[in-house]
């Protein structure tokens, strides 16, 4: 065995390569229980994968047989309504595992110099999934996965000038049909895993280039003892990987209960709209994305005034793409000398505090039919949103942070 | 100031008449697959009144036959009129564009439409006919109001003069004992072959069978999902304690 690694490793280094990820790198001995997400996303990310690739083995892409080959698989196909409900439950489970990573990295002001970078693959991942996500929704070709995809591709529509001819440019026709269903599939199944897997591979590089981050926002590389070791360091390999493994069982479990159990989940994970067959020529009466989408599609339908000639859609278009784009910029929007909450100030806390329950609540907005006193809600919500960020430099710079402690605390 | 409380309370009175108006109260459903007799008399209904017109054709018969412990022949015998073959999909021999000229528009495929609306939608829709003269076919359905479908069971149930009572629980009035909305009916216009309760048990049926086609794994999978979680529990408390013996060194 021995002689076949060494031989490999002649030709191609794995032995460095394992060291330099796994059995060398050292991660902060105080990661707590935020940082369990991190590998969770991978190994929802291998989940969508095989499930998805079984799925395409008997799902068919047309807009006359998509939505029956999906019965054909819950029916007929062997272990068929597991790989499907592993693959619609993932979905949403994806979306709760990088929504608490992110939050994380906002905690613990991981997305500061000198990781800037590894911020900005993570929020082009986000971008990716979402993509992915919405391109996947139309497959099944239920009513909401139709008419889901008609109003997002309606809102290129909003664009001055180009608007039109882009978004017709997207469907490959006037209207959504199986032309639109015939490219999402080859993206969804093709083009954007890849993109998606290649930004995995440069997220964590990056991440092994600097080393991680860790609830005390300090450098570990800063003590390190006679060997070059840090002295706050542990090998990512054994210790880590095992600790993971409790987080992979939590995580399972409950992963499983809903699987097994609430496939479902109460019409949010699967819309109750998409047990029909997609119809173009009957609108639902309340058409409500995904509840992973729904914080962005409350704040696109928060803006109801027409401005400078454009109208109201175009520039509940902007908010939304622009609460997106937003977040790119973190890492030059922080300008506090710490990085952690634990020793920011006040003010730092309560904006967090106030941007978390704005986001929670927004995603709860979006879900339900829009009411003259929920668009006023979403209205405030949405400034809040904003306000997290365009106020940050200088609350960041005004108050008053507590002294970082040399080494890591529990 | 109390007044105000007051004057503003009976301001939004009429808001809260319309919020209760705008959704139909429906009878609680509780499906229960374990139940075969109870499915199989279901599928007879369903094959009986509700196949003509209605297909379901993302399931098979043979998984039904299966499913619901019905001799494969017993069941192509009695319950496939078409020339279809056990094993294929359950479509009907109604094409669309009849169906359109007839009722207006298609009836749906019903495999999924527990799914779609609810089981307790479809308990509160068997039982919500009555007599409307206004309406084409002179009835109409409190839970779907101007349905295109005519009442096919009133042989059975006999046909509603006033709207039933969908979504009204049944009690006791404790002085005289006499039960109240024990019918959904209160008053008939012509007399069906049934009573209320052995037509509310028989739309029990026909809900539960649907219910079924809608979930057909449904059974399976939670029995499923108990081993699975039990699995990974056992998996937890061996992970757990390989963790804790690693971490020991960790100071």
């Amino acid at each position: 065995m021995n002689k076949f690694i060494d031989w490999v490793d002649q030709r191609l280094p794995i032995v460095e390569a394992w060291n330099k990820h796994l059995g060398k790198y050292y991660a902060p001995k105080n990661f707590n229980v935020w940082y369990f997400f991190g590998s969770l996303a991978m190994l929802v990310l291998v989940n969508q994968l095989v499930t998805g690739i079984w799925l395409t083995m008997s799902y068919n892409p047309s807009a006359e047989g998509a939505f029956a080959s999906v019965e054909y698989i819950m029916r007929d196909v062997q272990w068929g309504w597991l790989l499907r409900y592993l693959h619609s439950t993932g979905a949403s489970a994806f979306f709760i595992v990088v929504y608490l990573h992110m939050f994380r990295g906002l905690m613990y002001g991981s997305y500061q110099k000198p990781r800037e970078l590894i911020w900005i693959f993570g929020m082009l991942i986000y971008l990716v999934l979402m993509a992915e996500a919405f391109m996947g929704y139309l497959l099944p070709w239920g009513q909401m996965s139709y008419w889901g995809a008609q109003v997002i591709v309606n809102l290129f529509g909003a664009i001055p000038v180009i608007g039109e001819d882009l978004s017709l440019w997207i469907r490959g026709d006037y209207l959504i049909s199986g032309i639109t269903l015939n490219r999402f599939f080859a993206l969804h199944v093709v083009a954007l895993p890849i993109v998606l897997l290649g930004l995995v591979v440069l997220h964590i590089l990056a991440l092994h280039e600097v080393g991680s981050n860790n609830p005390d926002g300090i450098d570990i590389k800063k003590n390190k003892d006679e060997n070059g070791i840090p002295k706050d360091g542990i090998p990512f390999h054994p210790y880590y990987t095992v600790h993971d493994l409790l987080g992979v069982g939590v995580f399972f479990f409950i992963f499983f209960i809903v699987v097994f159990f609430f496939p479902e989940m109460g019409g949010l994970f699967l819309e109750k709209p998409n047990f029909q067959p997609a119809n173009p020529l009957q609108t639902p009466a309340h058409i409500a994305p995904v509840w992973y989408f729904t914080p962005f599609y409350a704040m696109l339908r928060a803006v109801t005034v027409d401005l400078f000639g454009l109208p109201a859609k175009f520039w509940g278009v902007v908010v939304m793409g622009g609460a997106i784009a937003i977040l790119f910029v973190l890492p030059w929007l922080d300008r506090s000398p710490v990085r952690s909450m634990r020793y920011k100030g006040w003010l730092s806390k309560i904006a967090l505090a106030i941007f978390a329950v704005s986001f929670v609540v927004l995603g709860y907005l979006g879900l339900v039919p829009a009411t003259a006193g929920r668009t006023t809600v979403a209205q405030i919500l949405t400034v809040f949103y904003f306000l997290y960020f365009i106020l940050m430099p200088f609350y960041t710079r005004m108050e008053k942070t507590k002294p970082v402690p040399e080494r890591v605390t529990g | 100031m109390r007044k105000l409380i007051f004057g503003l309370f009976i301001a939004f009175l009429p808001a809260l008449g319309l919020a209760a108006g705008s959704t139909v109260h429906l009878d609680d459903f509780e499906a229960d697959h374990t139940d075969k007799a109870s499915l199989q008399r279901g599928a007879t209904l369903f094959t009986n009144y509700c196949m003509g017109c209605h297909s379901m054709k993302y399931a098979r018969y043979k998984r039904v036959a299966d499913d619901l412990g019905i001799p494969p022949e017993l069941y192509e015998e009695n319950l496939i009129f078409t020339d279809a073959k056990i094993g294929e999909l359950m479509k009907n021999a109604m094409s669309a564009e009849m169906a359109a000229d007839w009722f207006g528009a298609p009836p749906p495929d019903l495999t999924l439409e527990t799914r779609l609306r609810g089981e307790d939608w479809v308990y509160s829709y068997l039982r919500g006919f009555y007599k409307d003269e206004s309406r084409p076919l002179g009835v109409n359905n409190v839970v779907f109001p101007a349905v295109g479908m005519p009442h096919v069971m009133v042989g059975q149930q006999g046909l509603c003069a006033v709207k039933p009572n969908i979504g009204v629980e049944a009690s006791v009035e404790p002085l005289s004992g006499n039960i109240n909305n024990a019918d959904v009916c209160p008053e008939y216009a012509i007399e069906g072959s049934m009573t209320g309760a052995e037509f509310d048990q028989a739309m029990y049926d026909l809900t539960n069978f649907m219910s079924y086609m809608g979930d057909p794994v449904k059974l399976e999978r939670e029995r499923l999902g108990i081993f699975v979680l039990i699995f990974v529990a056992i998996f937890f408390v061996f992970a757990y304690l390989l963790n804790r013996e690693y971490w020991k060194d960790v100071h």
